[in-house]
């Protein structure tokens, strides 16, 4: 049979050239623009060397503090979320009532835009009318009642807080769905073996999920690196860049008009992204190769 | 028995804290239904106590002042758009990848995939549609959505065509089928459940995205529903019962969806996760 002709190049043509027409080509041509003075004040283009990327790095303004935030962001989020994904579904799995109601509730929060969520929870938030607030001081928690999205202090614990809220359900979602996978006669096994609980949990349980949570560990970072809607929904950067993440200060670049700063920064991460994406890649397709 | 007895107050805290999970889930769900049907003097901030009456004028108000039919249409015409052509070419790009797995298709197919993690540049983007005469228009929305929605779709569609044996291509061709009609009228009818699938997942994404209209659509009226709402929100930002009555009308869409399609949006999400 001749695989040429039967499976034709040109059938992969058009999503290829769509998809490196407007996301590749512009993660490229934004590295060569971060050689230049490129901006909205200008029509000339200067080639300046690495001054952009100096001007980034030297930490005389706040850029390493964006790209920080981001990777703190994402590390403690990542860990939340696994491991609070891993506990509601080791308890979502386990004999309780209306499984299916309390794995549908906690799965919600993922269809709901982000930005919406996040308005919603400046309201929940406000430190004098806000509902959280409300409610802390309504059963006299009145000290835990915080400055939640004001306070310098408190603005990322609360903005991460939020995100973790979000995103929990769906991590828990996909380890549900890996636990089911994991055949059964291994824990009656176990049990006639005399196992506890626990035992079955760290010798079937864990390493049965490996990859499950090596893929949702995946998902989380490329989402927390690329966080940008739940930061602009809840402070956009503030108080005072407090809560500023890569895409939030390259948003504000491009409303300035500041486009050398603001694709130098995109280009710093479009590198970093494919040299660790390409790992990540290697274990979301993994399964496909054992197949 | 004495395991027995113990055994069921470990049931009873582990079914109180299922609940309690789901009441922080559902707690401010349940506070964005509560304050969309209060009267505006009630709902200058965002409590859970029950509406004295019911109001469900918000929604109309909302509908008129938000200019919410545009937007809905937008998001309509957006999301729709978006899914059928990335359903359409990246199903056949899946198709030629997973058939041919020669090292140059092997390749390609790896860097279709980088495009889940690589981040987008959207400052040297906005270049490129101002170059393509794309920014501000809505194909060019179209266009780009497609170009972030095609990895994941070729990625989960590549699956699943895996699945599909290689000896029902050689029985289609000694029947006389040529390569369309191979893949039209006979792989992609068997390919209907990852294409339901990856159709709801693709329209939910775009549904909910909101960055790309904000860096790249101007004009009012081309907003989709999340941009709308975000600029009704800094209009009206006291106003929580018609806040709440215009999150209700984005989200509706997404949740009725999600209450429908359940069982292929999270089969679809966790594939590839899990083995089998």
């Amino acid at each position: 049979m001749n695989k040429k002709k039967l499976y034709p190049w040109y059938f992969a043509i058009g999503s290829v050239f769509i998809y490196s027409l407007l996301s590749v080509i512009p993660g490229i041509i934004g590295i060569g623009y971060s050689f230049t003075d490129w901006s909205a004040y200008s029509s000339e283009l200067h080639f300046v060397g690495f001054d952009n990327f100096k001007t980034v790095f030297s930490g005389d303004n706040d850029y390493l503090r964006y790209i920080s935030n981001t990777l703190l962001f994402t590390l403690v989020t990542t860990i939340c979320k696994t491991s609070f994904g891993l506990l509601l579904a080791l308890l979502l799995c386990s004999k309780v009532r209306f499984k299916n109601f309390h794995r549908g509730v906690l799965y919600l929060p993922s269809v709901i835009p982000i930005l919406v969520t996040g308005l919603t929870f400046t309201s929940i938030l406000n430190p004098k009318i806000g509902f959280l607030n409300t409610f802390l001081r309504a059963i006299g928690l009145d000290a835990l009642a915080k400055q939640w999205l004001v306070d310098p202090k408190m603005a990322f614990p609360s903005v991460m807080t939020v995100d973790i809220w979000r995103g929990t359900g769906y991590i828990m979602t996909m380890l549900i769905a890996g636990i089911m996978a994991i055949p059964s006669v291994y824990y009656e096994a176990a049990s006639i073996d005399g196992a506890s609980g626990f035992k079955k949990f760290v010798h079937i349980t864990l390493p049965m999920l490996r990859q499950t949570l090596a893929v949702t560990i995946v998902l989380n970072v490329i989402y927390g690196l690329k966080i940008f809607d739940m930061v602009y929904a809840l402070t956009n950067g503030g108080p005072g860049h407090r809560t500023e993440v890569m895409y939030t200060a390259v948003f504000k670049m491009f409303s300035k008009g500041l486009y050398a700063e603001g694709t130098t920064i995109s280009s710093v991460m479009f590198v970093f992204m494919i040299i660790i994406g390409f790992f990540m890649v290697k274990i979301l397709t993994k399964d496909e190769v054992v197949e | 028995m004495v395991g027995g007895r113990k055994g069921r107050i470990k049931d009873i805290i582990l079914n109180i804290l299922a609940i309690l999970v789901s009441l922080i889930m559902i707690m401010p769900i349940v506070l964005i239904v509560i304050n969309s049907l209060k009267a505006t003097g009630e709902a200058m901030t965002m409590t859970i106590n029950l509406p004295k009456k019911i109001e469900l004028g918000n929604f109309a108000t909302v509908i008129e002042k938000g200019k919410l039919v545009k937007s809905f249409l937008n998001s309509i015409f957006y999301a729709g758009g978006a899914t059928i052509i990335t359903i359409v070419l990246g199903s056949m790009s899946a198709y030629v990848f997973s058939r041919r797995r020669s090292k140059g298709f092997g390749a390609l197919y790896m860097y279709v995939v980088l495009g889940m993690v690589i981040p987008v540049n959207y400052v040297s983007l906005m270049k490129v549609m101002q170059t393509l005469a794309l920014n501000n228009s809505s194909l060019g929305i179209i266009l780009l959505y497609v170009a972030i929605q095609t990895p994941f779709m070729i990625f989960l569609l590549y699956g699943f065509v895996s699945k599909i044996p290689v000896e029902l291509d050689e029985a289609a061709v000694i029947d006389g089928c040529n390569a369309g009609q191979l893949y039209f009228a006979i792989i992609m009818p068997l390919l209907k459940p990852a294409i339901v699938t990856g159709m709801v997942l693709c329209f939910l994404n775009t549904w909910n995205e909101f960055v790309m209209p904000l860096y790249f659509l101007n004009s009012s009226d081309k907003w989709p529903m999340t941009l709308a709402v975000y600029n009704f929100f800094g209009q009206f930002e006291t106003s929580w019962n018609l806040i709440c009555a215009d999150v209700i009308l984005t989200c509706a869409p997404v949740i009725i969806m999600y209450l429908v399609g359940q069982k292929y949006i999270v089969g679809g999400q966790t594939a590839g996760a899990v083995k089998g």
